[in-house]
């Protein structure tokens, strides 16, 4: 009933292959992707959001070195991200004055090191603790920055934050930064490096070690590890690589200010990760591609978007507590037998009644929305290029009807898809 | 000056008794079932918006007792339905559930009552002056407020010294599965005292909307400092959130009051530095202005001395 031990569902090991082709063909290829996006999606549009993502998914992957490696939960990871960005902010305005003379290409180092410096300062509190005492200190020390930053006003420039122009530094390869593409290549290549680097670390014995704190810290403590310790050096390498991204999100918006360090996105930071899967590597990457993506998205056709992402993460918590990147390691032992065909009329019974009942959700809410808050505006409105009156009765009644039935549905569906999959992976152990 | 001193005292002690209001719940919730309910603050707003709501309609007393049964039955669906099923998955998970919890419940209110704050006033019966104080007038809603926490913190203490109910809490507080084991039914007990936790927390939200401001961000304000009541007064300890609540109600309200920045005590500094300006900007802060950040400051100091909290007892 009280015991506090942080289990997480245990990653397959999956990455552990021990053919080199394909255990370093795979960075190739994410490498190549990398230099070819651009060529696919060239719209400035299209790199800007690319370049957004690379930030994100340092960020997103550091934050997983606490919550999925170690089994922290931390509540205000975007301290240092946002601590990382000033003090790249700063340096790099006094590289315009000549008076810290590092190319652009390396200033995210110093928001690496700010963040490690930080890393080590915070953990130095923090980690004295785990669990749920952990999760709350972290929310104090972000409050406690955030508020902060809006009494030190020349560090942190108060509500408008510190600007700054990328293109002023030294550009010691005739590289001025100035076009977004080149910074896109910029981020690509800190995100390859920074992936790559936090991959080693998983690898590494330390690693192993973070793997079993999460686990069961009180038999890595009888062996005569030090729990305090491990978690600390994992806090302080998770801050080192949240203010390389930090730095990167300075160059990138050349604009720091202190809603970079809030609470909002120490939580966005938390949805990223935990919906992609904390406990794969790969997870936090497709989780801060996808949420940045729909963040962009989503606020262009809905006032209320944040419901829908706060509903998402509360349906991934529930039904799919390894993320999205869980769910599709969970056809792997079918594609191993070849029997995911067999499966596939399951999925699509499952998903039609899904749909629907996400349908009758979103009638809801945004019907809703425009009865309080848009009221003033009429109660015209239109969903999927159907004109409707938010008022009336029939559109109420098909939403409510889609919603029930298409719920109910999906459950049922759900459960026989269960079974289905229960017994086609049995099917396999038996063959 | 002594003006000052007593009336901090009483705003200080009401802050700490609202605070003490919603930290019992979270404590006990926690203590019984390991899971710190980070939407507990969501509930609270959930209080005051219901409060909001129901006293526009049919009145201000009849919300005081409609808007928290209505937050306890919501509560209850959601340990019903959500948390119970979400529990197999661990403790990150649980956090996790309710950490997305607080996301949809401010979405929600915001989609119902919009950003702005809504016009929750005062109720005409309780609208008038309790006393003269030197020069201060003291509002009798305060006194009402007031009131309110100490008698339900005077009820609450009977309920669990004196109640078999309350015997059943005071044992899963220290021995959990024990009381599993003597064959209560846990799960009932688990969905009833998360009821009446968000319970107490709409309570809060309540008599707290009136006198500051009911808007879809107040959550996010009282919740940081809700959670460093519990942790400086011990995870699942219920005497040392109720001497957190209070010492964090009473160092806020006075910090409040003391608008004195060390310049005023030392003079200004006189340094035409780049360093200078960032020194100004400690040395020119007043105490008025430092006070939001107390709270954390005052997290971390007692993490630094007493890693379990105030009167923590068990290592979580």
């Amino acid at each position: 009933m009280t015991g506090t031990s942080f289990s997480l569902p245990p990653p397959t090991p999956g990455g552990a292959t021990s053919n080199p082709v394909l255990r370093y063909g795979i960075w190739v290829l994410v490498a190549a992707g990398l230099l070819l996006l651009p060529q696919v999606f060239s719209s400035g549009l299209a790199i800007s959001t690319m370049c957004l993502m690379g930030t994100m998914v340092i960020f997103a992957l550091s934050y997983n070195m606490l919550l999925g490696q170690t089994g922290l939960l931390s509540f205000g990871h975007a301290v240092f991200l946002g601590l990382g960005g000033f003090l790249t902010a700063h340096a790099m305005n006094m590289g315009a004055d000549g008076l810290f003379p590092l190319p652009l290409m390396f200033m995210p180092i110093v928001g690496g090191v700010t963040g490690l410096a930080f890393g080590i300062l915070f953990g130095a509190v923090c980690t004295r603790r785990a669990g749920t005492a952990f999760a709350m200190i972290t929310l104090g020390i972000a409050e406690l920055v955030a508020s902060s930053a809006l009494i030190l006003r020349h560090v942190f420039g108060g509500e408008e934050g510190i600007s700054v122009d990328r293109t002023e530094l030294p550009q010691p390869l005739g590289i001025v930064f100035g076009p977004q593409i080149e910074v896109y290549y910029l981020i690509a290549a800190w995100c390859f490096v920074s992936m790559l680097a936090m991959y080693a670390i998983t690898r590494t014995p330390f690693g192993r070690m973070c793997n079993a704190v999460r686990d069961n810290p009180v038999r890595v403590s009888f062996i005569g590890y030090n729990t305090t310790t491990i978690r600390f050096i994992a806090f302080s390498l998770a801050g080192l690589f949240a203010g390389i991204a930090g730095g990167l999100t300075a160059i990138n918006f050349e604009l720091v200010n202190a809603a970079q360090m809030g609470a909002a996105e120490s939580g966005t930071v938390i949805l990223m990760a935990y919906i992609g899967g904390t406990g794969f590597f790969a997870g936090p990457i497709i989780g801060a591609v996808l949420v940045t993506y729909l963040q962009l998205m989503l606020s262009d056709i809905t006032n209320v978007w944040q419901l829908y992402f706060g509903l998402m993460f509360i349906g991934i918590v529930m039904y799919a507590p390894n993320g999205i990147v869980g769910l599709l390691a969970a056809q792997r032992p079918l594609l191993e037998r070849r029997c995911l065909h067999r499966m596939i009329p399951y999925y699509v019974l499952a998903l039609v009644p899904g749909l629907g009942a996400l349908a009758g959700l979103s009638m809801v809410i945004e019907m809703t929305t425009q009865l309080s808050v848009s009221g003033s505006e009429g109660m015209s409105m239109s969903l999927m290029h159907i004109p409707f009156e938010a008022d009336s009765v029939v559109p109420w009644s098909i939403a409510v009807v889609l919603l029930l039935a298409g719920g109910y549905g999906f459950l049922r569906a759900a459960a026989v898809t269960r079974n289905a999959y229960d017994t086609a992976t049995a099917d396999r152990r038996a063959g | 000056m002594l003006e000052i001193v007593f009336v901090s005292t009483i705003n200080g002690v009401l802050f700490g008794m609202l605070l003490f209001l919603m930290a019992s719940g979270l404590t006990v919730i926690f203590s019984m079932m390991g899971v710190l309910n980070l939407a507990h603050a969501s509930f609270y707003m959930l209080g005051a918006f219901f409060g909001f709501e129901i006293s526009r309609h049919i009145g201000f007393w009849p919300a005081l007792i409609l808007a928290p049964i209505l937050v306890a039955l919501i509560g209850m669906v959601v340990e019903r339905f959500g948390l119970r099923r979400v529990h197999r998955y661990g403790h990150v998970a649980e956090l996790l559930f309710t950490f997305g919890l607080t996301f949809v419940i401010q979405q929600v209110v915001e989609m119902v009552w919009g950003r702005l704050p809504v016009n929750y006033v005062v109720p005409p019966s309780l609208n008038f002056s309790a006393f003269t104080i030197f020069s201060t007038t003291y509002p009798a809603f305060k006194v009402f407020e007031l009131l309110t926490a100490v008698a339900i913190f005077v009820v609450l203490l009977l309920i669990i010294r004196r109640t078999r109910i309350g015997l059943i809490v005071q044992a899963a507080l220290t021995h959990p599965d024990m009381v599993g084991m003597l064959g209560h039914n846990v799960d009932r007990i688990f969905m009833l005292v998360f009821g009446v936790g968000v319970a107490l927390a709409a309570v809060a939200g309540v008599i707290a909307g009136p006198a500051l401001v009911t808007q879809s961000n107040m959550a996010g304000l009282l919740g940081p400092i809700l959670f460093v009541v519990v942790v400086v007064g011990g995870l699942g300890s219920l005497s040392g959130a109720f001497a957190a609540s209070l010492l964090i109600g009473l160092v806020q309200t006075f910090a409040v009051a003391f608008d004195i920045s060390l310049a005023d005590l030392f003079g200004p500094l006189d340094l035409d530095n780049a360093l200078g300006d960032y020194l100004n900007d400690i040395w020119n802060v007043t105490i008025a202005q430092v006070a939001p950040i107390l709270p954390y400051l005052l997290l971390v100091l007692v993490l630094i001395v007493r890693p379990r909290g105030l009167m923590g007892m068990r290592d979580t």
